[in-house]
């Protein structure tokens, strides 16, 4: 419409392009299932029906309020229905249509369809609104279930592996005496489980009074100073453990000229465990009640002691947790070891001197190895240090579990 | 409110004065205090010293190398003449790292979002429990688990990606083996990101307030609504700040890597074929056999991840720590 036509009724004063008379509403139907529907037809492409059914039945649904907690039985079905659904086609994809092979594979295109099936019923019986609820359920539903299920798998797998080949003799014998022709049975890991002990030891007493004392510093003194450590420990505990394992072999063998041994191992793995059990020391002391600190204040009891007499006795079971979680932390790491004990395949009784071998380096090399019984005795070692840190994972939870905040 | 008026008690006359408080602590406790706070200087001062004596250990083989450490692709710091740079390592890693996120990072917020809004009550304690176990995991455990098996199982989709989605060059093979490769290393460093991802994601999301929370379903709107509209908004700084600490984890992951990859010194574009390589596995592979000068080499490739990790990390400490009041991450 241009401007030099006749002025209308109604028309703008103004001097710009007069509207268009109106017309009544716009004769376009915005219905939003209809609008909708080129999206419902994607996964079921197959079939073109569908999408016409759809159309049909949404747009004569009344809206009606439903209870989107209950989960009946007709619910189940549709879930239940919809899997069934999404393998039966994916099995058909998988081996009558398409040359694809592989269980990877299988999973992500049945899930893929499942989820697009499954919304397409929902929505079909319930609304676009609830397919969206229920599908956002099951994607978070399936997503917890990805997280859990490698750990299921990776635990499977070392069982599978390790266990038929441990023998007491794991324990009590080393490699020193076991040659290529051996079966996977022979010899074993005492050397590298004595080294692991001595190494983490080590590191234990190292560190956990260093880590105890950072703690009450970050607690119970507090101040600018401390904000800045508690800064720190929370980088430190991001730096990767091959840097710690660098940094000891450079203090220590570089520059101080002394050699491989358990000790530095021992140092690097301190590194490690120092802010897993400060960040965790810190947490179970703020669990302490300020009631008893500032009962016995009161009662005239210095600083001191009142951390030494009162929180950290009260804290005891929770630092209890803290140094086991930094010993299952500080007892599978391979990498700074790898760096600083060089590893060995005799028994060392002496840390501070000379190579010395690790359950993990034990493992690490191992499964490196060409010869097929090295491979499985690293599994035994593996399955054994899965054990180890499964048990005092475990442990962790039992300590930390009791109300430690009582008595 | 007190019942016995002030004038009663003859109290309205005298003024209220402070009582002199006095407090400096007593020798002893000046000495506690000395002695805590030494403990936190000793920690401060470790972190600065890492990053001294890298560098200073480093020094003679960053000076030999020059600009062309940051330049050049080959790793070969024992040849005649010395030739290395951190090109592709750092590619490889960032790249490893990356596969990681983009594979742990959904993950951990459905599984967040699952255990906080829709698993069962009697679900989530040891949903928790299991995804904490899975950062208990040794990474060792993870690398030969991934070797020996992921590197197999994972063959058929890698075959899947390259055969329908060889347009994108990522996905391109030529060779004809798949496996051993930067997408396997990163699917296996994912599980290692995963649990430390979701624990902070977690612990954010149920920091959503209430009121709003119930709000938003009073309103009329569905469970997926309310999360949508109240809870991921709001811990959208947990998932910055915790991707974040995963991305520093990633970067600094060794042995896994290591066990994994086939490696090899150039920028490996195709990430479903053997090669490539990141900072800490070459380190972790190249170390036993090195001369001094080689050692020197792998030592500053060292500092360079320390300093990025350190960077990465210090940023990720900042985010957490301002998107939930002063908590740290235990992990």
């Amino acid at each position: 419409m241009s401007v030099d036509q006749v002025p209308q009724e109604g028309a703008n004063p103004f001097g710009s392009p007069a509207p268009p008379p109106y017309q009544g509403a716009p004769v376009q139907e915005l219905d939003p299932w209809t609008e909708l529907a080129p999206e419902v037809a994607q996964p079921a492409a197959a079939d073109p029906l569908d999408v016409a059914r759809n159309a049909e039945v949404h747009s004569s649904v009344p809206e009606q309020p439903r209870a989107l907690s209950k989960f009946s039985a007709s619910d189940t079905a549709e879930l239940a229905g919809s899997m069934l659904a999404a393998v039966s086609l994916t099995w058909l994809i998988f081996f009558r249509l398409t040359p694809l092979f592989g269980a990877s594979g299988f999973v992500v295109v049945s899930l893929v369809t499942f989820l697009a099936i499954y919304w397409t019923v929902v929505r079909q019986n319930h609304g676009r609104l609830a397919a969206g609820e229920r599908l956002a359920g099951v994607v978070m539903a399936i997503a917890a279930l990805a997280a859990v299920l490698p750990l299921g798998l990776i635990i499977f797998k070392v069982v599978a592996e390790g266990l038929p080949n441990l023998r007491l003799n794991f324990f009590t014998e080393t490699q020193q005496d076991t040659g290529p022709l051996d079966p996977a049975t022979a010899g074993g890991a005492a050397h590298a489980i004595v080294g692991t002990l001595q190494q983490v030891g080590l590191a234990m007493i190292i560190s956990v009074p260093l880590a105890v004392l950072t703690a009450v510093f970050m607690n119970e003194i507090g101040g600018k100073f401390a904000r800045t450590v508690r800064f720190v420990v929370d980088t430190m505990s991001g730096t990767p453990s091959i840097v710690a394992g660098l940094f000891i072999y450079s203090v220590l063998i570089l520059q101080f000229g002394a050699g491989f041994s358990g000790f530095a191992g021992a140092l690097a793995l301190m590194i490690l465990m120092l802010p897993t059990v400060t960040r965790t020391t810190e947490e179970m002391l703020r669990l302490v009640s300020s009631g008893l600190r500032e009962a016995a204040l009161a009662l005239g009891a210095p600083e001191w002691r009142v951390t030494l007499q009162v929180v950290l006795p009260t804290a005891r079971t929770g630092i209890a947790t803290a140094v086991i979680l930094g010993v299952a932390r500080a007892i599978g790491e391979t990498a700074p070891v790898l760096l600083t004990t060089f590893g060995a395949s005799v028994m060392n009784w002496n840390p501070f001197s000379g190579p010395q071998s690790s359950l993990p380096l034990f493992v690490y090399t191992g499964i490196r190895s060409s010869a097929d019984t090295a491979v499985q005795r690293a599994w035994t070692g593996a399955f054994v240090l899965m054990a180890i840190v499964l048990l005092l994972f475990v442990l962790a939870r039992i300590v930390g579990g009791r109300d430690h905040l009582k008595r | 409110m007190t019942l016995i008026d002030d004038d009663e008690l003859g109290l309205a006359s005298t003024e209220d004065e402070p009582r002199e408080l006095d407090t400096t602590p007593i020798p002893a406790d000046r000495r506690y205090r000395r002695i805590a706070r030494s403990g936190g200087v000793v920690v401060f001062i470790l972190l600065g010293l890492i990053g001294a004596f890298l560098l200073t250990s480093s020094w003679p083989a960053l000076r030999e190398a020059g600009l062309g450490f940051f330049t050049a692709t080959a790793w070969g710091p024992d040849g005649d003449p010395p030739e290395f740079g951190i090109v592709a390592l750092l590619y490889g890693t960032v790249m490893v790292a990356i596969i990681a996120l983009v594979i742990a990072v959904p993950l951990s917020i459905g599984t967040a979002i699952y255990i906080n809004e829709y698993a069962p009550r009697a679900l989530r304690r040891p949903l928790t429990s299991v995804i904490d176990l899975l950062a208990a995991v040794p990474s060792l455990i993870f690398g030969i688990w991934g070797r020996e098996y992921l590197n197999d199982a994972m063959f058929g989709f890698a075959n899947f990606l390259t055969t329908h989605l060889s347009f994108i060059p990522f996905f391109k093979t030529e060779g004809s083996t798949l496996g051993n490769s930067i997408f396997i290393a990163g699917m296996v460093v994912s599980l290692m990101v995963l649990p430390i991802v979701t624990a902070v994601v977690r612990e954010v999301f149920a920091q959503a307030p209430a009121g709003e929370k119930e709000a938003a379903l009073a309103l009329g709107g569905t469970r997926w609504g309310m999360i949508r509209t109240v809870v991921i908004p709001f811990g959208r700084g947990g998932i910055v700040g915790g991707s974040m600490l995963g991305l520093g984890r990633a970067l600094g992951e060794t042995i896994a890597v290591a066990l994994i990859l086939s490696p090899s010194f150039e920028v490996v574009i195709r990430i479903l074929e053997p090669g490539g390589n990141t900072v800490a596995a070459t380190i972790a592979n190249e170390f036993a056999e090195a001369k001094p000068f080689g050692i020197q080499a792998l030592l500053a490739a060292g500092l360079a991840l320390f300093l990025l990790t350190l960077v990465v990390n210090m940023f990720a400490a900042a985010v957490v720590s301002r998107s939930r009041s002063g908590q740290g991450v235990e992990l």
